[in-house]
């Protein structure tokens, strides 16, 4: 694939955890990602799928370098090639990546939408909001406005233009689509394809896997913090045997015009986390060596899985 | 908004009607059942012996053999004429008395107020930002000392610093001594105004700075401010665009309604400065069984402290519909 050489964003073994201390005295770590790999390529849409507490989440604030001061993080980042350190991180936040967040309690409730949504740079972006303001279909005037009075669509337009009025190469939308009635959901997530379709690389975090496997290009599976799989989204639509994964394979038969067959036990909590393979006391597969040795992440058929046996 | 406003106003200002009656009657109570002979004091004050013929006539005249609640509406019906009686210290109308000291008590309290009022909110915003940082640690163990001191004892100890060791303020009194009043700058009244409103301000502006700190916590771990942190605004950038805009107006509030403390504190600073203010002439009074001053000045605290609450009432009024609205 000689598209690789320029990964928009690149993520090697990326573990994040939480220092925590119990009883004031005795100081734990909380391993909330382990071993996360994921990359982007510019026009491409990711969608990140998995149930909450899966670190879905926590990865766009890595990413973003915003996590909380009691966070570790390890693990490579690399944005366009070059190693995102926190200093970097810094420069492209609001400028080369721009986060979407999921609803207006993202938004000062007492700031006016213009203001808001031009963001704290100079000179003011005046031009390009109004610009996108026409493109989404709002009203002008509600530049005047404070996040209260906006109706629910607009909310979501006006969301997406906070991180449009940047030249952000990279978008990261945090859950998108919850409460919203489908089709809300699909004009959402047109808006997401169009922006992709325009260069741009789109990180979808969503737990709504079957919409996300209509617009992205790739779907990349987190169980219990980590991608157990990253696969061409046409593979979801071709059924559990073009997946690799148990825990994929899984999510597509919970789904419910595939029967509904939800998967049994639960995932496991941050700070009690299995051996090795994370998924080894739900899978109907897991061997000794699986609960001995972690899986590491191999290609197979043009994807990838952290799975002894998936092929 | 504007007719919320008015019906705020007027609700607040019967509040303030009949906080106000029920205050003049259960003080007028108290002095009643207090051992203070008013009469006694006033004979003792003209220096001069008094026959019991003389002293039943000065009862008689001031109607001290009259049933309480007879009295009580008496001094009722003055009071609303403007007539608040004469003090039994100062041989002055009440009303005159109170209004030339409340100006110095004002100027006392209104420099203190915003003195504590800015420094509280500037300490607590860094403590904010800083959060659980030795900064914030540092100050916060500040505040708790300062809040924990005595109003007098600090008074005293910067009385021996500022002016016995350095000589940098006067020790007393709102004016030089043996200057005409008429001759005094508005330099010289400051000051003389220094000491004792730094001393009324370090005592409340803790609170407020503790206040704002928690304020301002809440605010940067709400998700606003974590998406302006995704959009790259620093620190500080994020106190300007949402921090100030979401905690300047509780902080006000918090600010409007500590007028009663703020009286409270000025008759202990006044008292240990010397200073010419209600605050002393309400501890006088007291010592002195100055009744009709007691009084007097027991009116004016409670009229200044509902209007300060009347304010922070107000104040909520304009914050309340955006938030009730936002929760809608
Ligand atoms: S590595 Fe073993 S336990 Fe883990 S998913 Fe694959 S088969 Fe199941």
């Amino acid at each position: 694939m000689e598209q690789k050489k320029d990964a928009l964003l690149k993520i090697q073994n990326l573990s994040v955890s939480f220092r925590r201390y119990n009883h004031g005295l005795e100081q734990e770590n909380l391993q909330v990602v382990s071993d996360l790999d994921l990359t982007v390529y510019p026009g491409e849409i990711v969608a990140i799928a998995g149930s909450s507490g899966s670190g879905k989440s926590i990865l766009a604030s890595a990413i973003l370098g915003i996590l909380p001061n009691n966070a570790k993080v390890d693990g490579n980042l690399y944005f366009k090639g070059e190693t995102l350190t926190p200093q970097l991180q810094q420069q492209l936040r609001g400028t080369k990546i721009a986060l979407v967040p999921q609803s207006i309690a993202f938004l000062d409730p007492l700031m006016k939408i213009g203001k808001q949504v031009d963001g704290h740079r100079r000179p003011k972006p005046v031009q390009t909001r109004k610009a996108l303001f026409a493109r989404f279909g709002l009203p002008q005037e509600i530049q005047y406005l404070y996040p209260f009075q906006l109706s629910g669509g607009m909310a979501r337009r006006v969301l997406v233009s906070t991180a449009l009025i940047s030249d952000a190469e990279l978008i990261l939308a945090d859950e998108p689509t919850p409460g919203m009635s489908l089709d809300q959901a699909l004009e959402a997530l047109q808006m997401f394809r169009e922006i992709a379709d325009q260069g741009k690389g789109v990180v979808l975090i969503t737990h709504d896997l079957d919409l996300a496997f209509e617009f992205a290009d790739r779907v990349a599976v987190f169980y219990a913090g980590t991608t157990v799989e990253t696969a061409p989204a046409s593979d979801f639509k071709k059924g559990p045997d073009a997946l690799r994964h148990p825990y994929s394979k899984a999510l597509w038969h919970a789904l419910p015009q595939n029967g509904f067959h939800p998967i049994e036990g639960f995932q496991p909590y941050a700070g009690n986390l299995p051996p090795a393979c994370l998924f080894a006391p739900r899978c109907p597969y897991a061997t000794e060596k699986c609960r001995t040795q972690a899986p590491l992440l191999r290609e197979v058929r043009g994807g990838e899985v952290r799975c002894y046996y998936g092929a | 908004m504007i007719q919320r406003l008015i019906r705020i106003f007027i609700t607040n200002s019967l509040k303030m009607i009949s906080l106000l009656l029920a205050v003049s009657i259960i003080s007028f109570i108290l002095v009643c059942a207090s051992p203070i002979d008013p009469v006694q004091q006033y004979i003792f004050s003209l220096g001069t012996a008094v026959s019991p013929q003389q002293r039943a006539e000065i009862e008689e005249y001031w109607g001290v053999n009259e049933p309480p609640v007879e009295r009580y509406l008496n001094w009722l019906g003055e009071v609303l004429k403007g007539n608040l009686g004469e003090s039994a210290i100062y041989r002055r109308p009440v009303a005159d008395i109170i209004g030339q000291r409340f100006l110095n008590s004002l100027a006392l309290m209104i420099s203190a107020w915003i003195l504590s009022g800015l420094i509280g909110f500037a300490l607590g915003c860094v403590m904010g930002l800083y959060q659980d940082r030795a900064l914030d640690k540092i100050l916060k163990k500040i505040c708790y000392i300062l809040s924990s001191i005595p109003t007098f004892w600090l008074g005293l100890l910067f009385l021996l610093i500022f002016s016995v060791w350095l000589g940098w303020f006067p020790s007393g009194f709102s004016s030089p001594i043996g200057v005409l009043s008429e001759n005094v700058t508005v330099w010289q009244k400051i000051h003389h105004l220094i000491l004792p409103a730094l001393t009324l301000s370090l005592m409340s502006f803790s609170n407020i700075a503790l206040h704002t700190r928690q304020k301002l916590i809440d605010v940067l771990h709400r998700e606003y401010a974590q998406f302006a942190r995704a959009r790259g605004e620093g620190k500080w950038m994020l106190l300007r665009r949402h921090g100030l805009r979401n905690i300047m107006l509780p902080a006000l509030t918090l600010q409007f309604a500590s007028f009663a403390e703020l009286f409270g504190g000025s008759v202990l600073a006044e008292n240990v400065f010397s200073y010419p203010g209600l605050g002393s002439a309400v501890s006088a009074a007291g010592l002195n069984s100055d009744v009709p001053l007691l009084l007097g000045v027991t009116l004016l605290s409670t009229l200044f402290v509902c209007i300060g609450n009347m304010i922070a009432n107000i104040l909520y009024g304009i914050v309340d519909p955006q938030i009730r609205e936002v929760h809608k």
